[in-house]
């Protein structure tokens, strides 16, 4: 079908749904996530330059042994989450649930590494307004309230990728996802897939200053 | 505009994702390493290949309508234009 | 769908519902763009009159010096709320929640915009955000006091309402964002068959140039915003300079937004200027092209120019003579639209109605806004103006002068079309009268007293400004006068009004090819577009009453 007649077959008959439209609405939203990481990565690369010495100092007390764990389930993740879609695509219904579960799973797993990398922290009393942390040079302060901002964010996005993702798991086992009509997942995938984006470029400046 | 939707064979999901594994691998090891000043560019460049990966892989962007990609490099140019402008404030101060 | 569409298209959307319910259920439970937009338009006309009280407050505050009804803190907090209303509530939602609802997917042709259901949502999510900013004033606490820019330090100090405040600006912008998604994936997908990008009304390009920046700056403000909610509640250093942060950083992710916003609320209302020029010059539009590409030029330079409200922050020289630079290319854009918009009236055939007069004000207005705005772009003459009465009164004549009054020429230019009915014309006519005399006599002193140092958010002020004072404060009378008596004649029309034809005015776009009210699904069937959007010579085959 052209563009002209998708339009008229979608405005007469409502049950045609626009994929394509569908797909566009999802990543308008997801250019403002990009935008909104986007202001805390300014904050963090205007901190940065003013502050390079302390923020390296700062760096080293960060675990890069999970931050690399964390990274490398977040782009399995991310395959899975392809290969769930593939999957259904080529009706492949079981194979699509099974990759969409360990997606999740994984994602679970990261917030559980995420758990004990800050309970790690808070006990070595580096939090907001702790005594410890307020007696750090002030490029040590700004790093650290970057860090738990900057990764509070991303796993409040990670949790309501797991909802999402559930919803959706919900939705190929009662079968209103199938190899004909698998759009939700698609852009659901997208929504998932930038979790992992944002996350590509908060390793390395977390994690990897050296 | 339904056209035949593009099906990405499995094993191209695979090849990438060993891809961003090998990438990763790369930058931390180079992280190890003293560049000085340049460890941030080459970080920030690998960290840019697997998002290219990403996006044009497991997002589908490398397949889809043309249009995505210039809503994608429309809004990546604003961003970057936002760092280039706020940071001529924060370089000459 | 195919017998009951002949039946269904001869009953107005009052009449018939997208959802099974009747009465009030079916107004707030609908999904159609009809009714969205005129639930927006009630709820926006509401916070404006709020708005425009708090105003006649504050000048009543300023008629004398010292003292006149209220305490300092109590002046803090009631122009941080005009601007939080006026900006959040009115203006930013204004044009694009209310006529862009409606009349965006009729103008392309479509029955309702891409998403229906993500559009009420917008809506509800709009009230949630008034709920909350609403509920901020009551708070202990008091009321939030810090402008509405909100700057650090003072906002993460002051032990008024902020987080709240902040919070309910939040939830707008988020408001705003869903209904900027769905207006470009609505103009890029339902348009009718036949209309190109270059046969789309230019109240549809304005509006979709809107939209984008609506998707990209607003999550800007979005973060500042979550930042400083942190910050407050948690400690955390951000932005805090006592912690380190750099308040001059705070101002730029705050107007890496802001500024971009004031084209969220100026592209629109240039959109339906290039509606109603032609209908009442009764000819095309001089130079389509130009106008639609200006809309996306203003659009994106818009993003380039926001530390010119920095210039005295503390920025590097490098960034404020780029800035300033940056500023006068921005100017040009809009200078072909006013440029085209007076060619397409000369050797028009004039029609001097109500929407026609107030477009009229507008452009002297906005001009007067406009050129101003050069003052204020220039570094040198910036320095002595900063935070007085010239900037004041530099914005107020851009979004009042300029958005202002299209929004009021978009409703006496739609009104019969939305309600069925047409309003008291010679009426209408006074009221652009006196709200001209209003508002220049409570802004164009504010030019003056600027110039002469009366600072901006003082609550006192040295005798030598008090006459004119005094004339700002009358000035304020007669305005709001002019805009209650305004709703008074509308709110008369509604239920009183005769009934108005499906093309009062000779319009040529799509919305004037359908009944007043427009039935549910708007066409009874899609359209095939054919001819260029401000075709007359085909006003005359369709013989139109006018």
């Amino acid at each position: 079908m052209n563009h002209d007649e998708n339009v008229i077959a979608m405005t007469q008959h409502h049950a045609h749904v626009d994929k394509v439209g569908a797909k566009m609405g999802m990543w308008l939203f997801l250019f403002t996530e990009v935008l909104l990481f986007g202001g805390m990565f300014l904050v963090y690369a205007v901190y940065r330059y003013q502050y390079s010495e302390q923020f390296h100092i700062a760096a080293m007390e960060l675990n890069t042994t999970i931050g690399t764990i964390n990274t490398i389930i977040l782009l399995t993740s991310s395959l899975t989450m392809a290969l769930s879609i593939a999957y259904i695509e080529r009706n492949k219904k079981s194979l699509s649930i099974l990759f969409l579960s360990l997606t999740i799973l994984l994602a679970l797993i990261f917030l559980v590494n995420k758990y004990f990398e800050w309970s790690a922290k808070f006990e070595h009393g580096i939090y907001p307004r702790s005594e410890e942390l307020l007696n750090r040079p002030s490029g040590q302060i700004l790093f650290f309230g970057l860090y738990y901002v900057m990764t509070g964010l991303h796993g409040l996005h990670v949790v309501i990728g797991i909802i999402v993702l559930s919803f959706m798991l919900v939705f190929l086992l009662k079968n209103k996802i199938t190899s004909e009509n698998y759009n939700k997942l698609e852009n659901s995938g997208l929504y998932w897939h930038l979790v992992d984006l944002i996350w590509i470029f908060l390793f390395p400046l977390f994690y990897l200053i050296q | 505009m339904d056209k035949q939707h593009h099906k990405i064979e499995i094993s191209t999901y695979i090849i990438v994702w060993l891809s961003l594994l090998a990438f990763t691998s790369i930058t931390v090891t180079i992280a190890g390493i003293s560049l000085g000043k340049y460890t941030l560019l080459i970080a920030l460049s690998i960290a840019a290949i697997k998002s290219a990966l990403v996006i044009n892989i497991f997002m589908h962007i490398k397949f889809d309508e043309p249009i995505f990609k210039a809503f994608l490099a429309l809004s990546g140019a604003t961003l970057i234009i936002i760092f280039v402008l706020t940071f001529f404030d924060i370089i000459y101060r | 769908m195919a017998n009951g569409t002949i039946a269904l298209s001869e009953k107005n959307f009052y009449e018939v519902s997208t959802n099974k319910y009747s009465g009030i259920l079916s107004w707030l439970l609908t999904t159609d763009h009809k009714r969205i937009g005129l639930m927006y338009l009630v709820s926006i006309m509401f916070f404006f009159l709020v708005g425009v009280i708090l105003g006649v407050l504050m000048r009543l505050e300023l008629l004398t010096p010292g003292r006149t009804i209220m305490s300092a803190q109590e002046y803090n907090s009631l122009f941080t709320l005009h601007g939080v209303i006026m900006i959040f509530l009115f203006i930013i939602p204004g044009i694009p929640a209310a006529f862009g609802n409606f009349f965006l997917p009729i103008q392309i042709g479509a029955r309702d915009v891409a998403f229906p259901r993500l559009n009420l949502l917008s809506y509800y999510v709009y009230v949630v955000g008034a709920i909350l900013a609403l509920t901020s004033l009551f708070l202990p606490g008091g009321p939030i006091d810090t402008g509405w820019t909100f700057y650090i330090p003072y906002s993460v100090r002051t032990t008024s309402n902020v987080s709240l405040a902040i919070f309910a600006a939040f939830v707008l912008g988020f408001s705003s964002i869903l209904t900027g998604i769905n207006f470009v994936t609505t103009v890029h997908r339902l348009r009718a068959p036949g209309m190109t990008f270059f046969k789309m009304p230019l109240f549809v390009w304005a509006t979709y140039a809107t939209a984008w920046i609506q998707i990209i700056a607003t999550p800007v403000v979005g973060i500042t915003i979550l930042l400083v909610i942190i910050e407050r509640a948690f400690g955390v250093g951000i932005f805090d300079p006592a912690l380190g942060g750099d308040p001059i950083l705070y101002q730029h992710l705050f107007w890496i937004y802001s500024h971009p916003a004031v084209y969220i609320m100026i592209l629109p209302a240039m959109g339906v200027v290039s509606e109603i020029i032609p209908t009442f010059a009764r000819r095309t539009i001089f130079g389509y092209k130009a106008i639609a590409m200006s809309s996306l030029a203003i659009a994106f330079i818009g993003y380039l120019v926001w530390a010119h409200h920095m210039f005295t922050s503390g920025m590097s020289d490098t960034a404020r003579w780029i800035f300033s630079l940056l500023t006068f290319l921005v100017a040009v854009p809009s200078g072909v639209k006013v440029f085209n918009w007076v060619a397409t009236l000369y050797k028009g055939s004039i029609d001097p109605q109500p929407p026609l007069l107030w477009v009229m004000t507008f452009i002297f207005l906005f001009s007067i806004g406009g050129l101003t705005g050069l003052v204020l772009g220039s570094l040198a003459t910036d320095i002595h103006v900063h935070d007085t009465y010239f900037v004041v009164a530099h914005f107020h004549y851009v979004m009042f002068g300029g958005t202002g009054t299209i929004f009021f020429a978009a409703i006496h230019y739609w009104f019969p079309k939305m309600f069925g009915r047409m309003y008291n014309k010679k009426l209408a006519k006074i009221t652009i009268i006196f709200f001209f005399i209003g508002f220049n006599m409570l802004y164009f002193t504010k030019f003056i007293m600027g110039y002469m140092g009366m600072p901006r958010r003082y609550y006192d002020y040295l005798p030598q400004f008090a006459g004119l004072q005094k004339i700002s404060t009358v000035g304020s009378w007669i305005l709001a006068s002019s805009i209650f008596f305004m709703f008074g004649y509308l709110i008369y029309a509604l239920f009183k009004g005769p009934k108005a034809s499906a093309n009062p005015w000779g319009g040529v776009t799509l919305e004037w090819q359908i009944p007043s009210p427009p039935p549910l699904e708007n066409f009874k069937e899609i359209p095939t577009i054919t001819h260029e959007p401000y075709d007359f010579s085909q006003l005359k085959e369709n013989n139109n009453e006018s």
